[in-house]
């Protein structure tokens, strides 16, 4: 991505020749990225990020066509806040993450006019999986009309896009989560499927997002997601061992450790512990004190933690909630950090359970 | 030493955290998010914890949030709402740092390895008599020991108030001498968690039933009528509806029976005063203070006057050396030494 951030600066819509050489940057990353998804090249519209992406799937679909969205409930607050914005209905979860799809069928069936439906494929909490098939054999059942979309955000890393895409109509991921670059996301929108564009303007991207091209970002999207695809088999089996060492290991040498995914679920990227009767704040402290940087909810704009909603969802007790842990992983990720992690993680416990007591 | 400096995004705490730093200590700046709900003003707000972010990184310390809203909420605005239905007026900032800055602060500063927890609270705490002990803060304008009295025992040793030996305008110079970019910041006067746009009344109307209530003078007569008895406080002389004529002021409030007293200024001056939820700094404060007159304030900025402690068949009294203005049942008397320096203990009027 380099040379597009420094010397070719040319805009990609222009009719000069470094306009060209722009566009072209462009195009051979749209078919990069359409490789990677099993989608067809027109199908792939650059974004700036997760957000906007599920921001224009539900907007999108209700200011398209009115009716009501539905999401599930521990669905990431990008689409829940767009959801529950325009007065959506949001669909319980089961207590081991991922939604019934039975559950979901009923709420269909009961709510009129549906227009687009928000499952997410991987949860970016607990790293709990939706089976995406299932879920669009419930929607095409009980919501003919209605856009199916994923924020496969988590995915990208952990699971063939390609196994994903043919269920849904309209799948956006984050290019930073699978090592591209911040402010930066790929929305796909099935040929025939329309969307109201959140972002009106030059008309880029065939009128599905105006803005003058980000090209460096572009470029560096689709080369992440290039060797994301290439390496994704061997790397999910690779840190899956890791997590279920670090998992395995925590709930062992923890007395309050518990794992919130049932055994053997859950994408290979996420490990989420509960130290149940512990403060994650604190464990966060002394974790990044020592050098292992975790994370717990989501952190609201003052910067502060916010009790997890998904846990919320799932009906995880409050004693647990507030003394959650996610650990994610990544390419980086090596065995001996995981030591490391493991090591810290009981030392702070030890540590914050003896002043409790 | 390893300090945990609490920072509100004003220019005290900036500063405290600012010379620690000079003082070649190791600091850990944190704010606290206390208020969930929508406030524009005051410690609560998301701008603010920018401005203490951002103070952190010129000052080049850490800088952490703590989410501590769930005990704010029941220990702060919980009581607060209620004390208007029961007829007491509170006093939610000590009731805050009771809680929060010191009880629960404290705790996590002590759990997470830190030597100290400091404040940017004007206030010293000074040896005397071989223990640490509470000081009113350098710049008598700005003291604000009576809203931190409520430390005690070994917490004395652990908390640190950097500016406390400090004029408020030095603290300013050092701020603006560090470029720190809440060096002009306006001093926060109201309560955090209540927005300037809506006031009191509009704070607590969506969180109780406002009552309308007669105000009747001394002889039970009718004079005049509010619409919020929750709203009335002690001493209160404008929006009771009595129109022109003498000096009026209220002298009993009465929630339950809607009922609100008036009469003249001398009403509401007491020889007595009842006071319970003691809190003594050390063993056998409360026996000094049993023993002899103490400067007593009751109010932030408020007058010292001098009174006597005294056991009560259900509690305990001051019993002032003249006759004293009442103060409301639910705020704060602090007890000073007889010199107005040193804070001997504290409590809340009872009736």
């Amino acid at each position: 991505m380099e040379p597009f951030g420094d010397v070719m600066y040319a805009n990609p819509s222009g009719s000069h020749k470094f306009a060209r050489e722009a566009r072209r940057a462009i195009d051979e990353a749209r078919d990069v990225v359409a490789a990677a998804i099993g989608c067809r090249p027109g199908e792939v519209v650059f974004t700036s990020g997760g957000t906007e992406g599920a921001n224009s799937a539900v907007l999108g679909a209700v200011r398209r066509s009115g009716g009501r969205a539905v999401c599930t409930a521990t669905e990431h607050h990008a689409v829940l806040h767009c959801v529950e914005h325009v007065d959506g209905v949001v669909v319980p979860v089961t207590a081991e993450g991922p939604v019934n799809p039975d559950v979901l069928r009923e709420q269909l069936a009961n709510t009129s006019n549906v227009s687009v439906v928000s499952v997410m494929a991987v949860n970016n909490e607990t790293g709990a999986i939706n089976n995406l098939e299932l879920v669009s054999h419930a929607v095409r059942g009980r919501a003919e009309g209605a856009i199916l979309h994923t924020d496969a955000v988590q995915a990208a890393c952990w699971i063939d896009l390609r196994t994903v895409w043919p269920h849904v109509d309209v799948l956006t991921l984050s290019a930073h989560k699978f090592g591209g670059p911040k402010g930066m996301g790929v929305m796909v929108v099935r040929e025939g499927v329309h969307l109201e564009p959140l972002i009106l303007g030059g008309g880029q991207e065939r009128d599905r997002r105006s803005g003058t091209h980000n090209v460096a970002g572009i470029v560096g999207t689709a080369t992440a997601l290039r060797i994301t695809d290439e390496t994704r088999e061997h790397e999910v089996a690779r840190v899956r061992s890791l997590r279920n060492r670090l998992l395995s290991e925590l709930t062992h040498n923890i007395d309050c450790a518990v794992a919130t995914l049932p055994d053997g679920e859950g994408s290979a990227g996420t490990a989420h512990v509960c130290l149940e009767g512990l403060e994650s704040e604190s464990l966060l402290y002394l974790l990044d004190s020592a050098g292992v940087c975790v994370s717990a909810a989501s952190a609201c704009a003052s910067g502060a933690m916010e009790p997890s909603h998904v846990l919320a969802a799932m009906g995880v007790p409050k004693a647990r909630i507030n003394g959650s842990l996610r650990f994610s992983f990544g390419h980086t990720t090596t065995d001996d950090d995981i030591s490391s992690a493991i090591d810290a993680t009981v030392a702070a416990a030890q540590r914050l359970t003896a002043v409790k007591s | 030493m390893k300090i945990l400096v609490a920072m509100s995004g004003g220019v005290d705490s900036s500063a405290a955290a600012l010379i620690l730093r000079e003082q070649g200590h190791e600091v850990v700046g944190v704010t606290m998010r206390l208020w969930g709900g929508e406030s524009d003003t005051g410690c609560c707000s998301v701008s603010d914890v920018d401005d203490a972010r951002r103070v952190a990184q010129q000052v080049g310390v850490d800088h952490l949030v703590f989410n501590f809203s769930d005990d704010f909420n029941e220990h702060v605005v919980e009581p607060y709402v209620a004390s208007h239905v029961n007829g007491t007026t509170p006093n939610p900032c000590i009731e805050c740092n009771r809680h929060l800055k010191f009880d629960r602060l404290i705790e996590r500063g002590r759990t997470l390895g830190f030597d100290a927890v400091a404040t940017g609270h004007h206030a010293r705490i000074e040896m005397f008599n071989g223990q640490p002990r509470l000081a009113r803060g350098e710049d008598a304008q700005k003291d604000q020991s009576y809203v931190v009295h409520m430390l005690a025992g070994a917490d004395l040793n652990y908390v640190l108030f950097p500016v406390g030996n400090m004029e408020k305008s030095q603290v300013r110079e050092e701020a603006t001498r560090a470029g720190l970019r809440t060096a002009s910041k306006p001093d926060s006067q109201d309560v955090c968690f209540i927005g300037s746009t809506i006031g009191r009344a509009g704070f607590l109307e969506p969180r109780l039933t406002f009552n309308s209530a007669d105000v009747v003078d001394a002889s039970g007569t009718k004079v005049g009528e509010v619409p919020a008895v929750e709203l009335v406080t002690l001493g209160q002389r404008r929006g009771l509806g009595l129109g022109g004529g003498d000096k009026r002021y209220v002298v009993a409030v009465d929630v339950p029976l809607r009922r609100v007293t008036v009469g003249d200024e001398a009403q509401l001056f007491v020889n007595e005063t009842p006071v319970g939820k003691l809190v003594w700094p050390h063993e056998g404060d409360e026996e000094f203070v049993l023993s002899q007159d103490v400067l007593v304030q009751g109010s932030a900025h408020g007058e010292r006057s001098s009174a006597r402690l005294t056991k009560t068949a259900d509690g305990y009294s001051l019993v002032w050396a003249r006759p004293t203005r009442r103060i409301a049942p639910g705020q704060t008397v602090v007890f000073y030494d007889s010199t107005d320096m040193f804070v001997l203990g504290g409590g809340i009027v009872t009736a």
